[in-house]
């Protein structure tokens, strides 16, 4: 393993070639151009806002604007998620050409594909950061968690990214399966609503090693709390565990992919 | 560096043919229903296949290593197994340096970047690094000829601008071996020199080089040894003359079930023209190609190939059904198929061999073939020599006496004749 993992930083150009080509094409082809990286977290986003003033509605309370905040801060790291897995499922099927025909380590699709993702995170970023001056939701010390949650995500989508596209490479069905999860996977996740809601089931739902994360978002900025370090901590080897597991599985399957695909 | 660029060490490859689960929703109900009750799996259809059986072989720097054979000889897996794009399935190689492989050169192209971006995305797929193609950026862009279009997004090129520009890149790539396969057939003339000039180059840098085609005259012009492969086992080996003589001499790869027992035979090719004429044609005109099969068994994702081989038997066209866009057919037992092709005769005087072979490309299956179905001779009016007739025609010529400064105008055309004269009077 550690050669291959020498083998991969000694294409790190390429990896960061593949990932500009994969974000150029993006804002190329769509006329919105950067607004695209905005629109998913936006819909999310209003999504949540409508989730919200349902409960406030029912509870016979008004909407917060810790509620809104916290429904946003939460929603562009679920957006993220989404896209680097979408992303990287179809990586390896759509650059079919390159995978059949030219030797290089295979994992730089799926990893390119997060990037690009992640980029796509930061323009949106910018956007949140903009939007929440705006409410105004203040400062607090509790913030600097978020680039560690944010780094626990990323693993965690690196890890499922490569599973899922050397799955899909193998059973064409796998992307259809993957994009039902990705659809559905928001209700059992806590973006529009908090883990508190659930008071003593939380742990159910705090199983979904995404959701301490996205929780933690919500408490460190939205908040100004700390996350909820225990199950941090299970998320954190959850995403070790999946990012392992994932680059051996990808590995593994990797000397059959061009007879395969 | 060592004496030896290329070490191929006793090396097989096997590929399974026959069913293959490519969605889970198929996987799923065939695992449960193997639970239940045995399948049937035809004999042919579970049995492994070797695409290279002991191939064995070196190249030192400085080399050039010609690789010919018929379609489905395992020439193209030898160099994916080289390249390491697939994994033998037993024996060694070694290869010393740099590797870089004119396969297929577009391959990291992206439709939607401009032909600068391109450089820049194919040049890192292919190893180089983001400095070095700066470097030779400016060079690449001279080699393609493309100087004009460059900041063009690639979708818009022709294939031969798509093609040059692929391989401008691939051939500044400075590589310690060099993988060619067939892909000086792309290109005008020019560029094929250029080509043929960069692989010069190459060669005299000290790299080895691997060259895989189908047409003899470069392979003969090329290499200094060469390997014939038939059925992925090596039959010759030796200098580049003698090998290519024995694969011209060798009648043709036979059928790898025998024709009257086989689970389906080509029962009949007939070939003809529109008055009836089997075997005189004259260039330009249409033949017609009849073919008939007869299944015994079940016949899944069947296509007939057609091809001509000119009179020193090498191939100069094919085509098949599946490629013309009809797809493949299945056959059940007892049924008969018939198609026809239709063929332009752009061809100049000479016998030709029109040729009928059956073959299932995914399970690399030979059923049957008829080589040569027929014998033509094909006659024009005497302007032609090679192999293809363009039809040509002179349509200006002139010669500027050094004497008397005048210009003499002959055409066959009048039309041009006509204008050439009164340009001399205005």
């Amino acid at each position: 393993m550690k050669e291959e993992l020498h083998e991969l930083y000694k294409y790190r150009g390429l990896l960061y070639m593949i990932a500009y080509r994969d974000i150029k094409v993006r804002y190329k082809q769509s006329i919105m151009g950067f607004l695209w990286a905005i629109l998913m977290p936006v819909l999310i986003v209003l999504s949540g806002v409508v989730v919200r003033f349902a409960y406030a509605m029912a509870a016979h309370t008004s909407l917060q604007t810790a509620d809104i905040a916290s429904v946003a801060v939460k929603s562009l790291p679920w957006a993220f998620l989404v896209s680097s897995i979408r992303f990287s499922c179809l990586s390896l099927i759509n650059n079919k050409e390159l995978v059949t025909k030219i030797y290089f380590p295979k994992e730089i699709f799926p990893i390119a594909a997060i990037l690009a993702s992640f980029f796509d995170l930061l323009v949106a970023s910018g956007a949140l950061a903009l939007f929440l001056l705006a409410l105004p939701i203040g400062w607090s010390l509790y913030m600097v968690w978020a680039p560690a949650l944010l780094l626990t995500l990323v693993l965690l989508a690196t890890g499922i990214g490569m599973i899922v596209a050397a799955a899909s490479l193998y059973f064409r069905d796998v992307k259809f399966i993957v994009e039902v999860f990705l659809t559905f996977g928001i209700f059992f996740t806590p973006v529009f609503y908090e883990v508190s809601l659930f008071g003593e089931k939380a742990k159910w739902l705090l199983l979904n090693p995404v959701s301490p994360i996205l929780d933690g978002f919500g408490a460190c900025i939205a908040r100004h709390q700390s996350p909820n370090l225990p199950w941090l901590t299970y998320s954190v080897i959850s995403a070790l565990v999946l990012l392992i597991g994932g680059y051996v599985f990808f590995k593994h399957l990797e000397p059959g992919f061009a007879e395969s695909i | 560096m060592s004496d030896v660029a290329i070490r191929m060490e006793h090396v097989y490859k096997k590929f399974r043919k026959g069913e293959v689960y490519n969605s889970l929703r198929d996987l799923l109900p065939a695992l449960t229903g193997r639970m239940f009750q045995q399948e049937e799996l035809s004999e042919t259809d579970r049995r492994e296949f070797w695409a290279l059986q002991d191939l064995s072989f070196e190249v030192k720097p400085g080399e050039c290593l010609g690789i010919i054979g018929h379609n489905g000889a395992g020439k193209s897996t030898a160099l994916k197994i080289l390249s390491r794009i697939m994994k033998p399935t037993k024996g060694r190689m070694l290869v010393n340096g740099r590797l870089s492989a004119l396969i297929e050169v577009t391959a990291g192209f992206h439709q939607d970047l401009t032909g600068r971006e391109n450089i820049f995305l194919n040049g890192t797929i292919l190893g180089m690094s983001k400095r070095e193609i700066e470097s030779k950026l400016d060079q690449m862009i001279a080699f393609s000829g493309l100087e004009e279009f460059i900041d063009t997004p690639v979708k818009r090129y022709s294939s031969g601008m798509f093609a040059r520009l692929g391989f401008s890149v691939a051939a500044h790539v400075d590589p310690d071996v060099l993988i060619v396969d067939e892909v000086l057939s792309v290109g005008d003339h020019v560029f094929q020199q250029k080509c043929i000039e960069r692989m010069r180059e190459v060669l005299r840098s000290g790299a080895a080089v691997l060259f895989v085609s189908h047409n003899m005259k470069t392979v003969a012009e090329f290499c200094h040894r060469c390997l014939l492969l038939d059925k992925g086992k090596t039959v010759n080996q030796g200098p580049a003359e003698k090998v290519i003589a024995t694969y011209l001499q060798k009648p043709s790869m036979q059928p790898a079930v025998d024709s009257n027992t086989g689970p389906v035979r080509i029962s009949s090719v007939r070939v003809r023209n529109e008055t009836g004429e089997s075997i005189r044609f004259e260039s330009g005109q249409k033949m017609w190609v009849d073919v008939e099969l007869a299944a015994h068994t079940r016949c899944p994702r069947m296509s007939v190939t057609m091809y001509l081989l000119d009179q020193n038997l090498v191939e100069i066209f094919e085509t098949s059904t599946d490629r013309l866009g009809h797809g493949t057919f299945d056959l059940e037992p007892g049924d008969t198929y018939r198609c026809t092709f239709e063929l332009h005769l752009n061809l100049a005087d000479g016998t030709y061999f029109p040729s009928v072979l059956l073959y299932r490309y995914d399970i690399q299956t030979l059923y049957d073939q008829c080589e040569p179905a027929a014998t033509i001779y094909v006659s024009s009016d005497g302007g032609a020599r090679g192999i293809v007739h363009c039809f040509p025609r002179v349509i200006h010529q002139e010669i500027c006496r050094a004497a008397d400064a005048r210009l003499a105008g002959i055409a066959k055309d009048p039309a041009s004749l006509r204008r050439f004269d009164s340009e001399e009077c205005a």
